[in-house]
C-alpha cells in the first residue's frame, strides 16, 4: 500500500466515524457534508420514490377535478391535486442537493427504471374514491411521513415538516367528504362504503412488506432515514382508523377487526401479498396507463420546454 | 340587487368559471412541473372569483351545475378547448389582459357593486397576465416550432376576442377605451414575441357578442356534459 493511499483510507475513516457520529447523536447530515455512498444511493432512491409518487399520485384525483359535484369541492380538489405537483418539485429539489437532477429522475421514472408508489396503480372510480384517498391513503402517508420529519438527512427532513402540514389537510378534507357522503342521501353512503372498501387493503399495503420481507428496512433504521418498522407503522395507522371508521358510519372491509385487550392495539386479517407484488411488478389495474400519461405529458411538452431554454439563450437568462 | 347588476355578475362570473375549468383540465398534463402549478394556481383564482359573482346572483352551485348551455353568459373565448399549451397561453394572453383592465376600471369607481371584489381579482389578474406574458416571449421568440405553434395558437383565437368588448349592462365603463388598451396592450408583447399580430376579422360570422347572449360553440356543451353529469344525478344531495 502506497503512502497516499494510507492517508486516504486514514481520512475515509475518520469521515466515517464523524458521520456515524453525528447520526448517533440526531444531528442532521447536511448536503456538503461527507456521506457513505450507500447512504447517499438510499436517500436519492428514496425521495425519488417519494417525487415520482407525488406526481403521479395527480392522475387519479386529477381524474376528478372536472366532475367535481359542487364549486366547493372542486376548489378543494384542484387545491390538493396543486400541493401535490409542490411536494413534488421540493422533493426532486431535494434530490438535487444529493447530486441527481430532476430530468435524470423523470427519465428514471418515465423508462420503469424507479418506482411510485403502488397504492396510485388502483382506478378512482367514483366520487366518493376522492375522499376515500384523503382519509385512507393520505392518511397512510402521514402516518409514514410525520417520522421523516426527524430523518437524518436535513433537506429531506425539512421538506417534509412543509408537506406533512399540508398533508394533514389532504387527510382532512377527504375525512369531511366522506362523512357529508356517509350522512347523505342511500346513495351517497352507498358510494362512501364501497370507496372504502375498495381502498383498505391497498392502503394498509402502503406500508410495504412485513419486516421480515422487506429489503431495505434494517440499513435505513441504523441511517435514521427510517424511524419505525412497516408493521410498526400498520399497526399505528390501523388503530388511527378504526375509531374513525366508526364516527363516519362506515365500516372496514375485514371480518377479523377486533380490538384486543392484551396487545392494547387492534388485531386484523392476513394482508394479500399476491396482490401486492402483482401490482408492484406493473400488474394493476392502472400501472399502463399512469406511465403512459405521464410519458406523453413529457413528451408533448418537450417543444415547450426547449423553447424556454431557446428563450433563455437568446436573452441570457440562466436555464431553470 | 338589481337585473343589471345580476346580469353583469353572471356575464363575468360565468367568464371565471369556464376558464377556470378549462384550465383545470391541465392537472395531471402540463409540460413542465412548474406548470401544473402555475395553471393549478390560476384556475383556483379564477373559480374563486366565479364563487364570490355567483353568490351574488343566487346559489352557486344550482347556476354553475344546473343550467343549460344556452343560459351561460361567459364570452366563446374561455370555452374555447385548450389545444396545445400554445393555445391555452394565447387563450390566457387575450384574456388575461381583458380581465385585468376590466378589473382595473371596476376597481377604481370605488364604491360600484363591483369594487370590492375587482380590487382583490385585479391583484391576481395581474400574475395571470404576467404569466401569460412570459411564455408568449418564450414561446414566440424560441425555436422555430414554438414560434410557428404560438403564431398559429394567436391567429385561431384572434376572432375571439372582438366578442370581449361589447358592453356589459350594469358595467359602467367605456368599453371602446379598454378595446383600444387591450390593443395596444396585446400588440406589445406579441411585436416583443416576434409574432405577427393577427390581420383576421375580430368576430365570426355571427354577431359579436354570441356567447354573452347564450350562443355558445360545440365544444362547450361536452364541457358542460362532463361538469355536470355528478352534480345532476344526485338531484337534491348535498356534498
Amino acid at each position: 500500500m502506497t503512502a497516499v493511499t494510507a492517508e486516504t483510507q486514514e481520512a475515509n475513516e475518520a469521515y466515517e466515524a464523524a458521520f456515524d457520529a453525528a447520526v448517533a447523536a440526531d444531528e442532521r447530515i447536511e448536503p456538503r457534508d461527507w456521506m457513505p455512498e450507500a447512504y447517499r444511493a438510499t436517500l436519492v432512491r428514496q425521495i425519488a420514490q417519494h417525487a415520482h409518487s407525488e406526481i403521479i399520485g395527480m392522475q387519479p384525483e386529477a381524474n376528478w377535478i372536472t366532475r367535481a359535484p359542487s364549486l366547493r369541492r372542486k376548489a378543494i380538489l384542484m387545491a390538493k391535486v396543486q400541493d401535490e405537483a409542490g411536494h413534488g418539485l421540493y422533493l426532486y429539489s431535494a434530490a438535487e442537493t444529493l447530486g441527481t437532477g430532476r430530468d435524470e429522475l423523470l427519465d428514471k421514472l418515465h423508462t420503469g427504471r424507479q418506482k411510485y408508489s403502488s397504492i396510485f396503480n388502483y382506478p378512482t372510480l367514483t366520487w366518493a374514491d376522492v375522499g376515500a384517498i384523503g382519509w385512507l391513503v393520505d392518511g397512510a402517508a402521514i402516518t409514514n411521513q410525520v417520522p421523516l420529519c426527524r430523518c437524518s438527512y436535513g433537506p429531506y427532513a425539512r421538506a417534509m415538516v412543509r408537506i406533512c402540514k399540508e398533508e394533514s389537510f389532504h387527510q382532512r378534507q377527504g375525512y369531511e367528504s366522506l362523512l357529508a357522503l356517509s350522512r347523505g342521501t342511500p346513495e351517497q353512503h352507498a358510494m362512501a362504503q364501497d370507496a372504502v372498501n375498495r381502498w383498505w387493503w391497498p392502503s394498509l399495503m402502503m406500508f410495504g412488506p412485513p419486516d421480515d420481507e422487506s429489503a431495505h428496512s434494517a440499513q435505513s433504521m441504523a441511517w435514521k432515514i427510517k424511524r419505525h418498522s412497516n408493521d410498526e407503522l400498520r399497526q399505528r395507522f390501523v388503530d388511527i382508523c378504526v375509531p374513525q371508521a366508526e364516527t363516519l358510519g362506515l365500516t372496514l372491509p375485514d371480518p377479523d377487526l377486533r380490538w384486543n385487550e392484551e396487545r392494547g392495539h387492534y388485531d386484523f386479517g392476513p394482508i394479500d401479498w399476491t396482490e401486492f407484488w402483482e401490482v408492484l411488478k406493473g400488474n394493476g389495474p392502472c400501472n399502463e396507463q399512469r406511465i403512459t400519461q405521464r410519458r406523453r405529458a413529457h413528451e408533448e411538452g418537450a417543444w415547450v420546454r426547449e423553447a424556454a431554454a431557446a428563450y433563455a439563450a437568446k436573452h441570457g437568462e440562466a436555464t431553470a | 340587487m338589481t337585473s343589471t347588476v345580476n346580469a353583469a355578475a353572471l356575464a363575468l362570473g360565468d367568464d371565471a368559471l369556464v376558464l377556470s375549468h378549462r384550465l383545470g383540465e391541465w392537472a395531471g398534463h402540463a409540460p413542465v412541473l412548474e406548470e401544473e402549478v402555475a395553471l393549478a394556481n390560476i384556475a383556483l383564482d379564477l373559480l374563486g372569483q366565479a364563487r364570490v359573482l355567483l353568490s351574488m346572483v343566487g346559489d352557486e352551485d344550482e347556476l354553475a351545475y344546473l343550467r343549460e348551455e344556452r343560459a351561460f353568459r361567459n364570452v366563446q373565448l374561455v370555452e374555447q378547448p385548450n389545444g396545445d399549451f400554445a393555445h391555452t397561453i394565447a387563450r390566457q394572453l387575450y384574456f388575461s389582459t381583458y380581465q385585468r383592465l376590466l378589473y382595473g376600471r371596476l376597481a377604481a369607481t370605488g364604491d360600484g357593486d363591483f369594487a370590492g371584489l375587482a380590487a382583490k381579482a385585479v391583484k391576481e389578474v395581474a400574475y395571470h397576465q404576467d404569466h401569460a406574458e412570459q411564455w408568449t416571449l418564450r414561446l414566440g421568440d424560441g425555436t422555430a416550432e414554438s414560434h410557428e405553434r404560438m403564431r398559429r395558437a394567436c391567429a385561431a383565437l384572434w376572432r375571439f376576442t372582438g366578442e370581449l368588448f361589447q358592453p356589459v349592462e350594469g358595467l359602467d365603463v367605456d368599453w371602446r377605451e379598454l378595446e383600444a388598451d387591450w390593443l395596444a396592450s396585446v400588440t406589445a408583447v406579441l411585436e416583443r414575441a416576434t409574432i405577427t399580430v393577427p390581420d383576421g376579422p375580430r368576430t365570426g360570422a355571427w354577431s359579436a357578442g354570441a356567447g354573452r347572449q347564450g350562443l355558445h360553440t360545440e365544444s362547450f356543451g361536452r364541457m358542460l356534459a362532463e361538469m355536470q353529469h355528478l352534480h345532476r344525478s344526485h338531484p337534491g344531495a348535498t356534498w
